[in-house]
């Protein structure tokens, strides 16, 4: 078998759209809404779940056949809380600013359910290389929907991208003024609301009865 | 005695747990379909966040904090075991759920029948770590604020996803767009609420 065998594409590309963990299977959605006011925190947060999940795949996939099956949701959170604890320190060290702004969610991506989620669903019977794929899939699966809404969100909300102006001066001498309720949480799930929408009417088999 | 009662009322009202910080959504939303099992839900969250904040309080400060140690002598006043609290906060809400519910199950089983899968998952709930970050982050001034603030964030909960359970019972009724439904409209409806309270943002004691 091949690295990237039609099964392993399907396993990495699968949770984009058709699976995405956020709008699909209903995982990790505390974060997702929380941190997406602005498009950098989003991004920032995207990838170090991407890290998180697709590191945290492996080891326990590593350690699945020595891992006694009564203590192992315990064995899971010691693994993600040392590897969360590693990414708040290097995000501490090198992008402050950002980790301010995020401030504990740094901390509970350990309880984030997509973690959890793909760890038991996933990696506790699948070998290290599929669970890397699966962990770099749902995480970027994750991270599409926090740019999708941050972008948004900060567009409407304050009229910039990654802090650079985009919506011209001529705008606002014209009257247009910028939607401050997309700034407060509640928009936030307003915003998934309407991706959910657009994706399930796209997707018939999606829906619920 | 009114700071305490001013922390109450904010974590209940001005920074619940749902509407404000999106914590717990995941069970909120997946738990939220009828009224009882939501409340049971909602109780079993708020007992352990009583439980778990005071303990995790007393770690915080005098094992943890940059010079807590201090206790033990003067070369350990200079030790900051900080980067420890994750890992120590887990395994404490981790132990205490795990403890709960050997407890109840031995001592109430009806208790426990009812309330069944819901307690283990209590562990990843992330409204239970979020209220022992958010304790660390605010730097509470003494148990007794941290112990109501565990209480009023628990109650807020349950107030959330209680109201939400009553008006999804009453949603079956209602005529949805084939794709809205569901989770669609379950969103909505949270950001509806969210923005009725966030007219409780002035509140002042």
């Amino acid at each position: 078998m091949g690295l990237l065998s039609s099964k392993n594409k399907e396993i990495l590309v699968g949770p984009l759209s058709k699976n995405n963990p956020v709008i699909v299977q209903m995982l990790g959605i505390c974060s997702a809404l929380a941190v997406t006011s602005k498009l950098e925190p989003s991004i920032v947060m995207g990838l170090s779940v991407t890290a998180v999940v697709a590191f945290a795949n492996v080891i326990i996939s590593l350690l699945r056949h020595t891992i006694p099956n009564r203590i192992r949701i315990i064995v899971q959170l010691v693994v993600c809380a040392a590897l969360v604890t590693i990414i708040s320190e290097v995000l501490k060290a090198f992008a402050y600013d950002v980790n301010k702004q995020l401030s504990v969610f740094v901390g509970l991506i350990i309880t984030n359910c997509i973690l959890m989620g793909r760890l038991e669903a996933f990696a506790l019977g699948n070998g290290p290389w599929e669970s890397f794929l699966d962990g770099i899939g749902n995480g970027l699966g994750y991270g599409i929907i926090l740019v999708i809404v941050g972008f948004f969100r900060e567009l409407l909300g304050s009229g910039t991208l990654l802090g650079i102006q985009v919506v011209p001066q001529v705008f606002y001498d014209f009257g247009y003024v910028n939607n401050g309720l997309m700034i407060l949480p509640p928009m936030a799930l307003i915003v998934v609301a309407v991706i959910i929408w657009v994706h399930r009417s796209r997707n018939k088999d999606l829906q619920e009865n | 005695m009114e700071e305490l009662l001013s922390t109450f009322v904010r974590s209940i009202f001005v920074e619940n747990m749902i509407f404000a910080y999106y914590l717990g959504m995941c069970s909120f939303l997946a738990v939220s379909k009828n009224v009882k099992t939501a409340l049971g839900l909602g109780m079993a969250v708020t007992f352990i966040l009583v439980c778990t904040l005071p303990i995790n309080y007393m770690l915080e400060n005098y094992v943890l904090k940059e010079g807590a140690l201090s206790w033990l002598g003067a070369p350990f006043a200079e030790v900051n075991l900080s980067f420890l609290s994750l890992l120590i906060f887990i395994a404490i809400i981790a132990s205490f759920t795990q403890l709960v519910e050997m407890v109840v199950e031995k001592y109430a089983p009806a208790l426990y029948a009812s309330l069944g899968i819901f307690l283990p998952l209590i562990a990843v709930n992330c409204a239970i770590l979020g209220g022992s970050l958010f304790m660390q982050q605010k730097a509470l001034a003494n148990v007794g604020v941290a112990t109501v603030y565990g209480l009023g964030s628990g109650i807020g909960w349950l107030l959330a996803i209680v109201g939400m359970a009553a008006i999804r019972e009453k949603l079956a009724y209602s005529d949805i767009p084939k794709s809205l439904k569901g989770l669609g409209i379950t969103f909505i409806i949270t950001g509806l609420m969210g923005i009725g309270f966030m007219c409780f943002s002035g509140l002042k004691i």
